[in-house]
C-alpha cells in the first residue's frame, strides 16, 4: 500500500519513495475506474466522498450565531444591574462611560426620535446607536458573545452577554430597567428601525440608485 | 499658473502645472539616489553579480508599499496602485482590511465546517479542498469603503495619491473550489436560500450570503497568483464572491451555515447598510458599481516635458465586463474613448491607455467608466 501523498505545495513538505509513486499511481488509477471524476458542475449528481462527517459536538463548538428569531441563542439570563457594573470594567475603556464618548463606536442614544436622517445629512454618520440604528436586538447578543471585548473575543458567559446585551438596551430606552434578558425575552424585543430596513431590490442598467 | 479646482468629479483628476521646467518625475515615485561609488564599481558589465536565491527580491531601487492606516487592530492597507502595471496586483502587495486583526493558523488544523439545511454536515480539510477539481479566475476584490475620501465632502482633498483614494482594491488570479460544488457535496436542501460565512479570525466576521451566489460563481480559494493565500488575504481559505463587496468574501473561512433567512448580523446590519435619502437603510447591496481611476499621470507626477504622454488606469465593476472607458483632458467638456488592453475581464481590473499629446497648458484630467450592463460610472454631483 503506497504511503500517503502529502500536499506538496510549499505548505506543507512530504515526500515518497520511487516505489511509493508507482504503488500511488497504480492505486490512483484503480480508484480512477470506479471514481466519475466530473468537474465542477457535477452535471451527474455524483459527489466526491472527500472530507468527512461532521459531529455533532464539532458544529455545536463553532455554531454560536443567533438568528433574529432567537434561534441559537444560549441558556442563561441577565439583568441590567450586572449589565451595568460588567459595561463599566470591560467595555467603557473603549466605548465610554455611558457609551457616548468613545473613542470607539457609540453604542447609546436615541437622538434623533423623529426620522431617520442618515442618508440626508451626513453629521449623523457618527451618531447612529444601537437604539436609532440597530435592527435587531439578538444581533447585540451574536456579536458581543463572538466579538468582544476587543482585546479578549469570545472570552465572555452567556449570562455576562445577556447582562451587557440588557445594560446596552436600557440605555438605549428599549427595555425598562428591571427587565431580564434570556433566550425568551430577548428576540421580543423589538427595535425602533427594525422596519428601516430594506432589501437592496434596485434593477441594473445607466443608472442605479 | 492657477490650478483649476472642479470639486464635482469623482473620477480621478490630475492638474498639470503649465510652467515650463517643471521637475522630472518617475512613474514609479521615487528616484535613483545617488551612491556615492565610483563609475567603474557602478558598471555591472565589469563586476560579478549575485547568485541565485531561493526567495527572489525586488531591486533595491524599487520601492513599492501599501499605505497603512493607523487603527490597529481593526485597519487597512492600500495598494500602490499609481505604481503598478498591467492588471495583476502582487500578492504581497494586496490591499487588506480585517476587523480583529491577521490571526495566525496553522494549515494542519485547519477545517471548512458546513452545516444547516445540507443531508450530510461535512468538514473539509484543506486537502480535502484541494482535491476538489480547482478553478482559476482572475477577479478583483475591493472594499466596500474604497474611494471613501473622495466621496465624503468632509474629507475631500486635491492632494491624495491613487493609492490614497482608491487603493483598497486589487485584482489576483484566485485558484480555488467553487463552492457550488460545496453544497452538492454535503446535499444542500432545496429550500435553503441563505448561508452565513464565518470567519476564524479575532472578529469571528460573519456575513450572510444568498445561496444564488453559491449556484452562481462563488469560490473557496486557497490560492492567489500561484501560491497560496497571503495571511492578510485569508490563509490558508477564503470565500471570494466575484464582483461583491470585500467585507462579504469572507476571510479565513471555518464555517457555511446553510438556512432560510438571513441571519441579520452586525456586519450586515450596523455596519455595510447604505442608509438613503428616503429615510431607510438598504441592506445586502452586495454588488460593486463600476469605477475608474487615472493612475498616470497622478498627484504628485509631473510631466517634464510637453509632446506624448500615456494616460493610463484601471476600471473594474462587479456587474461583468468594463465596455469602455471614455477621457477627458479639458474637465469634462469634451471625451475620447480610451484603449482597453487585453484581455478584458469579467469582475476584473481592466487597463485602459490613452496616447494624448499634450501642449504645455492645464488640464484636467478625467476617465469615466462604462459595464456591459449600460451602467456609466457617474461623477460625485450625479
Amino acid at each position: 500500500m503506497a504511503r500517503q501523498i502529502r500536499w506538496k505545495r510549499g505548505v506543507w513538505v512530504g515526500g515518497m519513495s520511487w516505489r511509493d509513486a508507482v504503488l500511488g499511481i497504480a492505486f490512483l488509477c484503480a480508484g480512477c475506474s470506479q471514481d466519475q471524476g466530473r468537474r465542477a458542475e457535477n452535471e451527474d449528481g455524483s459527489r466526491f466522498g472527500f472530507g468527512r462527517h461532521a459531529t455533532p459536538e464539532q458544529i455545536a463548538a463553532w455554531d454560536i450565531d443567533v438568528m433574529p428569531d432567537g434561534t441559537g441563542l444560549s441558556n442563561g439570563e441577565g439583568t441590567v444591574a450586572a449589565g451595568e457594573r460588567l459595561y463599566e470594567a470591560t467595555c467603557a475603556a473603549c466605548h465610554g462611560a455611558t457609551g457616548i464618548e468613545g473613542p470607539n463606536d457609540r453604542l447609546v442614544g436615541r437622538e434623533p426620535r423623529e426620522g431617520f436622517p442618515f442618508g440626508q445629512d451626513p453629521s449623523f454618520s457618527r451618531m447612529r446607536t444601537i437604539g436609532n440604528y440597530w435592527p435587531y436586538a439578538t444581533t447585540l447578543y451574536d456579536y458581543i458573545n463572538r466579538a468582544m471585548p476587543f482585546d479578549r473575543p469570545g472570552s465572555l458567559e452567556p449570562d455576562d452577554v445577556y447582562s451587557l446585551v440588557a445594560f446596552l438596551l436600557h440605555a438605549n430606552e428599549i427595555i425598562a430597567e428591571h427587565d431580564v434578558m434570556n433566550a425568551t425575552t430577548l428576540p421580543a424585543v423589538v427595535m425602533p428601525a427594525r422596519d428601516r430596513f430594506v432589501r437592496d431590490n434596485r434593477r441594473g442598467g445607466p443608472e442605479i440608485r | 499658473m492657477a490650478n483649476k479646482k472642479d470639486k464635482t468629479s469623482l473620477s480621478r483628476r490630475a492638474l498639470i502645472a503649465g510652467a515650463a521646467g517643471a521637475i522630472g518625475s518617475t512613474v514609479l515615485g521615487d528616484t535613483e539616489k545617488a551612491s556615492g561609488q565610483s563609475p567603474a564599481a557602478q558598471d555591472p558589465t565589469k563586476v560579478l553579480g549575485d547568485p541565485p536565491t531561493s526567495v527572489g527580491e525586488r531591486s533595491a531601487h524599487v520601492h513599492l508599499q501599501r499605505t497603512v492606516s493607523r487603527s490597529y487592530p481593526s485597519a487597512s492597507s492600500g495598494s500602490p496602485l499609481q505604481d503598478l502595471d498591467g492588471i495583476i496586483t502582487p500578492s504581497d502587495l494586496h490591499f487588506e482590511r480585517h476587523h480583529g486583526g491577521v490571526p495566525t493558523i496553522d494549515p494542519a488544523n485547519y477545517a471548512l465546517l458546513i452545516h444547516g439545511m445540507v443531508d450530510r454536515p461535512m468538514m473539509f480539510s484543506l486537502h480535502d479542498l484541494r482535491r476538489f477539481p480547482a478553478e482559476s479566475r482572475i477577479y478583483f476584490v475591493e472594499c466596500s469603503g474604497n474611494g471613501f475620501r473622495g466621496f465624503r465632502a468632509s474629507s475631500f482633498r486635491e492632494d491624495l495619491t491613487p493609492q490614497q483614494i482608491d487603493g483598497l482594491t486589487s485584482t489576483s488570479e484566485w485558484t480555488g473550489v467553487p463552492v457550488k460544488t460545496l453544497f452538492n457535496e454535503v446535499g444542500v436542501r432545496p429550500d435553503a436560500t441563505w448561508f452565513l460565512a464565518e470567519g476564524m479570525d479575532a472578529a469571528v466576521l460573519t456575513r450572510s450570503i444568498p445561496v444564488e451566489k453559491a449556484l452562481d460563481d462563488a469560490l473557496i480559494v486557497y490560492a492567489q497568483n500561484g501560491e497560496p493565500l497571503r495571511p492578510e488575504n485569508g490563509f490558508p481559505a477564503r470565500l471570494l464572491l466575484p464582483g461583491w463587496e470585500g467585507n462579504a468574501c469572507v476571510k479565513w473561512i471555518r464555517r457555511l451555515e446553510l438556512a432560510d433567512a438571513p441571519f441579520m448580523s452586525r456586519q450586515e446590519t450596523s455596519k455595510y447598510s447604505d442608509p438613503l435619502a428616503d429615510c431607510t437603510a438598504r441592506i445586502f447591496s452586495f454588488e460593486m458599481d463600476a469605477k475608474s481611476i487615472i493612475t498616470f499621470p497622478a498627484y504628485p507626477d509631473t510631466l517634464s516635458e510637453r509632446g506624448y504622454w500615456e494616460i493610463s488606469g484601471i476600471a473594474w465593476t462587479g456587474r461583468g465586463k468594463i465596455t469602455r472607458v471614455e477621457i477627458s483632458t479639458d474637465g469634462g467638456s469634451t471625451w475620447d474613448d480610451a484603449e482597453l488592453q487585453d484581455p478584458v475581464l469579467p469582475k476584473c481590473h481592466t487597463r485602459f491607455r490613452y496616447l494624448w499629446q499634450w501642449n504645455g497648458g492645464n488640464a484636467l484630467l478625467m476617465s469615466r467608466a462604462h459595464d456591459e450592463t449600460g451602467y456609466v460610472q457617474p461623477t460625485l454631483e450625479q
